[in-house]
């Protein structure tokens, strides 16, 4: 031990060198991803951990005993603050109380912690080596360990271990050094010291791995496999799965590993979801969204100067959370969500038209997830759209997402039928979205109608009346055929859309 | 403590205590803080009938100086039977009359609490949609809305919010939840073979019409066939019938169980075959077609009730235990306590309705031996008050969860009706006690405490659900001492029960025992056939051939 102690303590700076600078781009990297500005949150976050840093080295000159001891009890200090440091901000987030308190406060400890460290160190070091020497070697090990880790970060860390599993996998490193420390440093250091020191380890040790454990449920390492782009944001809400994934040129967001929309072509999704029933409604003064909590449809109302209330009916807060505070989705939804003239009623669509669907609106958009199970299928029932009709006047038009016509054709008109059956009349459309293939939508009012020719809103980057026109004719391939409608008893529909997807999948 | 897990070894079964004791880890589920009671009918108020005239009981002595009232028609008990009767009276018109009921609420074994997330029974909750033979109790639901429009074959079908949302009913078999009722996971070609051949045999009595054209089975059983072809299967056990066929396929004997005691709440060895075949038969229109559909609702049963008390209004009067019923010349007197006060009153009527089970009426009367007898057995039933859903393996949560290997029959889901899918709920467990002697069965049921209930029912789920435990906030358990009459082999061909149905001078009678069935449409058939007879006999002799229906 004695022959590697020199080497030893050098891995040791390296270790704590990487290991703080990872911390640190952790930090910025969490900040980024949920308060948005990176540049911003960056500068900020180098910034403060610098001057932490500073701190942390003015500190050390109150340290005049048994440094040695000292300096393994910060090294397990910092293991413990910086391997926890990434799951609490985003525990701390999802919380949704301060945050900025919680994100400062956390750069301010383990920097502080981090800058005791190196010159606890070269106090270790000074009786061993030159001045000059101590000074060189300490400080190329340390900016050397800035780089590793600034590397391993982009490069490897993030992108196969995710934010909360780098953070602990660090902080299970630091305290394996801390450990390796009680015996590079057995002779400087009491014997009960020791020991006490070793305990305190194992214990943080515990932790941190069962902090890996736990971290399966906010982000996986298996969990990433899943998904083509890095994960920037996941969360396990009460109701699903909700990830939002980022490419240099999109931004994706599944739900239980199923894709919503994705930036590139959403707009034709929602442009064609949301602007053939407005051409059709004559009022458009009150507007019902069930679903759509990703707010990329109500951008599409708020369009419409003559909207005057939206009331948005989404059952999981997670999600209209998301896309109400985190920057990206802000940008994509125009801040649509924070608009006064919305409601957000975050509740089962069925229990709320049963419990408070009384009055009629202008314009209702319904854009729930494909029924591929039994509690979304319930929402494709006929007994479903009778009590849909509570919110439906003589003028009112009503836009469904209806699935893949050509993916899931049987499905697809299975829906036009079973609202038919509700007593709606329909007209049924579609468009192609990339991210999705060809998708439809079924147009539906009380009363027969003739599908929309004119749009009433300019600038769109998709539709034109022309274009307008043409998502009312299908190719021979996707036309109506012979189905059976969906009621809450017998869910059609559900068998129809497992059986259809299964074979393109 | 031994005699703890003596408790949770009779409620759940030995082997089941075995796997649940390995699951957990050699400790079975302890949940202190699990809040509940035990509820169950007012025994103390019941037994007065059954003390009538013994030492410590009331005596007819009592009622010298009682108070009089008269009413021209009287009808005692307001189970499903008595309201039918009395929805029946109010329907034709005859409102001169009242309901006399012990308990503060009427609903018998429809019983249904509303408090929690959702109403939820206690008793009785589902009925299966009627045929269009069964016009009477169609008449019922279209008042209820639960109709709507008939299909091909020209049978009613039922709205779609009050048939049972599916998925409708899923097993649990090694470890995970499947689709139905019969576990077809890792069934041998052997198994499904069987499944066949039983099914074959059902669908030959569901095809079956005797010489006047009449099917054997049939909801409600008065017009079913009554050749002796059909009534040989009451002469032989489910188990023996079986055998009788080669069937002998664990999973097929499993299932006929199951039916036998859901049913029933008796084993199959003790079941009539009759009363095994009819549980499908009746309930199936052709061979090939599915069993007709289930009405349900969040409360049971007890939604049927609450329409059939709303015609009989204040005619009903609760909390007036009959304890004796003597006819003369003028009519029939009746003679109860108010179970509040516990004063005497003495009811005169022209005529009355007993429609009291069986066992009641035979104290009421005083019957003796050579008259109809049957046994009852006891169930249990608990609702759990959840404040999240479980974790699932495999197929989801339905409205009705059966574990496959259980002694218990399963859980029913209170708000799954109600469509939601999410957050709190409230599960309702089953347990019929299907043990060796009824009355043994009562006296254990009775003696078990309300912490041995509660450990037993968690215990009996914690294989399906592990976690269930954590998620419990309440748990209160309802003790049925007579739930059901139990239809053994030879009752439902005895000339005896036939009997036990026909009007005796002034006195009618209606209840789902004279079936030897608990059904609600057996109760409601008796209710309606009562009150048809009694205003038959009340009308003047020449309008009234037109009005009465055979008996």
């Amino acid at each position: 031990m004695q022959r590697l102690r020199r080497p030893l303590l050098f891995l040791t700076v390296l270790v704590i060198a990487t290991a703080g600078l990872v911390y640190e781009l952790l930090a910025g990297t969490v900040a980024s991803y949920v308060l948005g500005d990176s540049v911003r949150q960056f500068s900020i976050t180098i910034g403060a951990y610098l001057f932490a840093l500073g701190i942390g080295s003015y500190l050390s000159r109150y340290v005049k005993e048994g440094v040695a001891a000292r300096f393994i009890e910060v090294e397990l200090a910092t293991a413990l603050a910086g391997g926890l440091s990434a799951p609490l901000l985003f525990i701390g987030f999802s919380q949704g109380k301060f945050f900025g308190p919680l994100l400062y406060g956390t750069i301010m400890v383990i920097g502080t912690l981090v800058g005791l460290e190196i010159p606890l160190l070269m106090r270790i070091l000074k009786e061993e080596l030159d001045f000059e020497e101590l000074i060189a070697r300490v400080l190329t090990v340390d900016y050397v360990g800035a780089l590793v880790g600034s590397v391993l970060f982009a490069l490897v860390l993030v992108p196969s271990l995710g934010l909360n599993r780098t953070s602990l996998t660090f902080g299970l490193l630091n305290c394996a050094v801390g450990v390796l420390s009680t015996f590079v440093l057995a002779d400087v250091v009491p014997k009960r010291a020791l020991l006490r020191l070793r305990i305190t380890a194992s214990a943080i040790a515990v932790i941190l791995v069962a902090g890996l454990v736990y971290a399966d449920r906010l982000t996986t390492f298996a969990e990433q496999g899943l998904y083509a782009d890095p994960i920037v944001y996941s969360q396990q809400s009460a109701y699903q799965r909700v990830v939002l994934t980022e490419n240099p040129h999109s931004v994706q967001l599944f739900l239980n590993g199923n894709l919503q929309f994705s930036s590139a072509d959403e707009y034709r999704y929602h442009e064609a979801l949301v602007h053939p029933a407005f051409a059709r409604a004559p009022r458009h003064s009150r507007v019902l969204i069930l679903g759509g909590g990703d707010g990329l449809a109500l951008r599409e109302v708020f369009r419409y100067p003559d909207v005057e209330h939206v009331t948005m009916v989404d059952l999981d807060p997670a999600v209209t959370n998301l896309a109400r505070q985190i920057p990206t989705m802000q940008r994509l939804n125009h801040n649509s969500l924070s608009d006064p003239r919305l409601t957000l009623i975050n509740a089962d669509a069925m229990a709320w038209l049963r419990a408070d669907g009384r009055r009629p609106f202008d314009v209702v958009i319904v854009d729930f997830p494909d029924p591929n199970n039994f509690s979304l299928g319930k929402l494709y029932t006929r007994g479903f759209y009778r009590l849909l009709m509570r919110v439906i006047g003589p003028d009112t038009a009503l836009v469904v997402q209806s699935t893949s016509p050509m993916y899931a054709r049987k499905s697809f008109w299975c829906i036009a039928r079973t609202m038919r059956s509700a007593g709606f009349s329909t007209h049924s459309y579609h468009a192609h979205v990339p991210s999705f293939g060809e998708w439809g939508y079924v147009l539906a009012m009380k009363h027969p109608f003739e599908p929309p020719t004119q749009l009433r809103v300019d600038g769109l980057r998709f539709l034109n009346d022309a274009t307008l026109a043409s998502l009312f004719i299908f190719s021979r391939d996707m036309q109506e055929l012979p189905v059976r409608e969906n009621t809450l008893n017998d869910q059609q529909l559900v068998a129809y859309y497992e059986h259809e997807w299964s074979l393109w999948n | 403590m031994a005699s703890r897990r003596d408790a949770l070894r009779w409620i759940v079964g030995a082997p089941l205590l075995a796997r649940s004791l390995a699951a957990c880890g050699g400790a079975t589920p302890r949940a202190p803080h699990v809040q509940g009671e035990l509820l169950g009918q007012s025994l103390d108020v019941g037994h007065r009938v059954r003390d009538l005239g013994q030492p410590g009981g009331p005596s007819l002595g009592d009622f010298r100086g009682a108070p009089e009232e008269r009413v021209k028609l009287a009808i005692v008990g307001g189970g499903p039977a008595g309201l039918s009767a009395a929805w029946r009276l109010t329907r034709r018109g005859e409102l001169d009359y009242q309901l006399f009921e012990l308990e503060s609420e009427v609903g018998g074994t429809s019983a249904w609490q509303e408090t929690g997330v959702a109403p939820h029974p206690w008793g009785a909750h589902y009925l299966p949609l009627p045929m269009k033979e069964n016009v009477e109790l169609l008449g019922l639901l279209g008042e209820l809305g639960a109709l709507d429009g008939v299909d091909a074959m020209g049978e009613p079908m039922g709205s779609e919010e009050m048939l049972i949302r599916e998925p409708e009913e899923r097993v649990f078999y090694g470890g995970f939840w499947y689709p139905g009722l019969y576990p077809y996971a890792g069934a041998s070609e052997d198994d499904l073979r069987q499944l066949r051949r039983f099914r074959a045999e059902l669908d030959r009595w569901t095809r079956f019409h005797d010489a006047a054209g009449r099917r054997a089975f049939t909801i409600p059983r008065s017009l079913a066939s009554d050749d002796a072809e059909v009534m040989a299967l009451d002469r032989v056990s489910a188990t023996d019938w079986l055998a009788q066929l080669g069937l002998n396929s664990p999973r097929l004997e499993w299932l006929v169980r199951y039916a036998c005691r859901d049913d029933y709440g008796l084993e199959p060895h003790e079941t009539s075959a009759w009363a095994l075949v009819f549980y499908w038969a009746s309930r199936t229109v052709k061979p090939g077609h599915d069993t007709r559909d289930l009405l349900a609702w969040p409360e049971g049963n007890g939604r049927l009730v609450k329409h059939l008390r709303r015609a009989a209004g204040d005619r009903i009067r609760t909390g007036r235990v009959v304890l004796n019923v003597e006819q003369s010349e003028g009519g029939v007197t009746l003679r109860m306590l108010d179970v509040t006060s516990g004063r005497p009153l003495i009811v005169h009527a022209e005529r009355a309705i007993l429609a009291t089970p069986h066992f009641v009426t035979r104290k009421l009367l005083g019957l003796g031996a050579g008259e109809l007898e049957m046994g009852y057995g006891s169930w249990v039933v608990a609702n759990l008050h959840l404040e999240s859903r479980p974790v699932e393996r495999g197929f989801p949560l339905a409205w009705d969860n059966v574990p496959h290997g259980s002694e218990a029959l399963g859980y029913v889901v209170a708000t799954h009706q109600l469509d939601l899918d999410r957050g709190p709920s409230i599960f309702t467990w089953y347990r019929p006690l299907t043990g060796r002697d009824p009355a043994d069965e009562r006296r254990r049921m009775l003696d078990t405490s309300f912490e041995e209930w509660r450990d037993g029912v968690l215990t009996d789920l914690a294989i399906p659900h592990p976690d269930l435990g954590s998620r419990v906030r309440r748990l209160d358990v309802w003790r049925w001492g007579h739930a059901m009459p139990q239809p053994r082999v030879g009752l439902l061909s005895s000339a005896s029960l036939r009997r036990a149905r026909e009007a005796r001078g002034r006195l009618h009678f209606a209840h789902t025992d004279l079936s030897g069935m608990a059904l609600f449409e057996e109760s409601f058939d008796h209710g309606l056939r009562a009150a048809d007879e009694l205003l038959a006999a009340l009308a003047p002799p020449a309008t009234s051939a037109s009005a009465v229906e055979p008996t």
